[in-house]
């Protein structure tokens, strides 16, 4: 693997986690966000600083992790007040807050980012390696908590929320848990983004990063653990092995972002399974979905 | 007997419009209670506001002594009041079994860290099916709920309440919308449930079946009680009869 393949990876490891994050919020829980990147710019700049100021790798990026993840259970407060386009709106509105902010801030580096973030100290293949482990553990933990009775419940807030006070579901509580524990893993994403790139510019955390997380989830198929990982790696690499896309990235990103809400709203996980009923012969899908 | 559900003084304005005006009612232990009323009467709002689905201006509710005025709505729930919608809400994306052994584990989703380390299903599935065999769509319990008839979704919605394992079961129109047959299954299944001891609190208009099932009835009209006590009385008095059929046509007929 050369450095160029080693680095793609890396990218696609961290988008993994960004997706997942935004998984859990929009995929499990339906609560839509289009701030994503702002949780992953707070993880960024948080394991930036810290990592200027002398702090070890894992230290900077569990810190990245809880500041996201605080910013989330404040934002997560909004969608106990709004809902659906409203939540879409404010949350876009916090990713535009949070660009203003960062673009002020002396400290920050204002508009020219923060740049001689010290290396991790791992090799290449090394930082490939560590992204990915992380990769594997949150998509387990994605898992887990879709099989988990807080994944149920999750599933319940997001097909009609009125109806899930009714069976006793704490509709507020799943929502700050699902804004937390999603932002915390755009966090983290953010941190390793940080060691990886070791140079944050504002513009990295803008709406456009969002929307094309929220592709990636879309595409995927929402809720899909296993088909937001594929979408998120199909539309990482697109742009790289097809030069001419990565000019028009934002175009091909909002027709298919267009196109799977119109045509396929379950996405890749969803035409997945519905050609896997084709293929089947019948009886066998039957005896499946009993057991 | 004792009173399990005591309602006091429940006053809701939407705008201008006064939907119940200082209405108070008792619900007995192992009582079938039918609340009725015509059109626009008040008797939804006054589940919403019992259920906490709608804050009243005013209001006063107890269950079993305990006062849950100022509860949120899936506290209620979890402390004993189940309600089913008139107009059916299942979860569109779970099975019809899924959206029972939701309810039939609200052990289970009442704090987010157990949540989380709870992974088991199937106790609550097998408690869950235990609940679709009462009302009768167990066969279609693999089935989404999408695409399922009417008289199923409105079955699923008592089971589903059932599985809250109430102290108190309130029904919004149940009967709505089943042919004669299948209504008259569903008000004996209730009638049965009731009979095992658990109160039942009925919004309906099929009042053959509510004669037929009721130990008792309140009557709403423009959001105010005119009527409460045993379903024969009830239905003599002049001005329920006026309520129901319009005082015009009672001058016409005698």
């Amino acid at each position: 693997m050369g450095i160029y393949e080693i680095s793609l990876a890396t990218v696609v490891g961290i988008n993994i986690i960004l997706a997942l994050g935004l998984n859990m919020i929009t995929g499990f829980c339906g609560q839509i966000s289009l701030g994503h990147a702002a949780f992953y710019g707070v993880g960024a700049y948080t394991g930036a600083l810290l990592a200027k100021a002398g702090a070890p790798l894992p230290l900077a990026i569990a810190a990245g992790m809880i500041a996201a993840g605080i910013l989330g259970l404040i934002v997560g407060l909004a969608s106990l007040r709004v809902r659906h386009d409203f939540l879409a709106i404010t949350t876009m509105g916090v990713g535009f807050l949070f660009l203003g902010i960062v673009r002020q801030q002396e400290v920050l580096g204002g508009e020219l980012g923060i740049s001689g973030i010290p290396a991790s100290g791992l090799s290449k293949i090394g930082y490939l390696a560590l992204v990915l482990i992380l990769a594997v553990l949150f998509t387990i933990f994605s898992l887990w908590i879709k099989r988990s009775w807080l994944g149920f419940a999750f599933e319940a807030v997001a097909d009609d929320e009125d109806t899930a006070r009714v069976v006793s579901v704490d509709v507020g509580a799943c929502k700050l848990a699902a804004f937390a524990m999603g932002t915390a893993m755009a966090g983290a994403a953010g941190g390793l983004y940080t060691y990886f790139a070791r140079f944050l510019m504002p513009d990295d955390f803008g709406f456009i990063t969002s929307i094309s997380v929220l592709s990636m989830v879309a595409v995927g198929g929402i809720g899909s653990v296993f088909g937001v990982i594929a979408a998120t790696i199909i539309l990482t690499l697109m742009p790289e092995f097809f030069r001419f896309i990565s000019d028009y990235k934002l175009l091909v990103y909002g027709t298919l972002l267009f196109a799977v809400m119109r045509f396929a709203p379950e996405g890749l996980a969803g035409l997945a399974s519905g050609l896997l009923k084709h293929i089947k012969p019948k009886g066998l899908v039957e005896k499946e979905v009993a057991g | 007997m004792s009173v399990i559900l005591d309602v006091r003084n429940v006053t809701v304005r939407f705008g201008g419009v006064l939907a119940l005006d200082n209405v108070s009612f008792t619900v007995n232990q192992g009582e079938f209670l039918c609340l009725i009323g015509p059109n626009g009467a008040g008797k939804t709002t006054m589940m919403r506001a019992v259920t906490g689905i709608i804050k009243p201006q005013t209001a006063q509710v107890l269950l079993a002594g305990k006062d849950i005025s100022n509860l949120p709505t899936h506290i209620r729930a979890r402390l004993g009041l189940a309600l089913t919608h008139q107009i059916v809400r299942p979860f569109h994306s779970m099975t019809v079994l899924d959206n029972v052994a939701l309810a039939a584990g609200h052990r289970l989703i009442g704090r987010i860290l157990t949540s989380m380390i709870s992974m088991d299903r199937s106790a609550a599935r097998t408690q869950a099916l235990k609940f679709l065999k009462l009302v009768g769509i167990e066969n279609v319990s693999q089935n989404s709920v999408v695409g399922q008839p009417l008289g199923v979704t409105k079955r699923l919605e008592v089971a589903r309440a059932l599985a809250l394992e109430p102290q108190v079961l309130l029904l919004d129109e149940p009967l709505a919308g089943l042919n004669s047959i299948e209504a008259a299954r569903l008000a004996d299944t209730v009638a049965d449930i009731n009979r095992q001891g658990l109160t039942v609190v009925m919004i309906e208009h099929n009042l053959g079946e509510v004669m037929r099932v009721s130990q008792r009835l309140v009557v709403l009209d423009n959001g105010r009680k005119i009527a409460d006590g045993k379903p024969m009385e009830v239905m003599h008095d002049p001005t329920v009869r006026a309520a129901y059929v319009g005082k015009e046509r009672q001058h016409a007929a005698a």
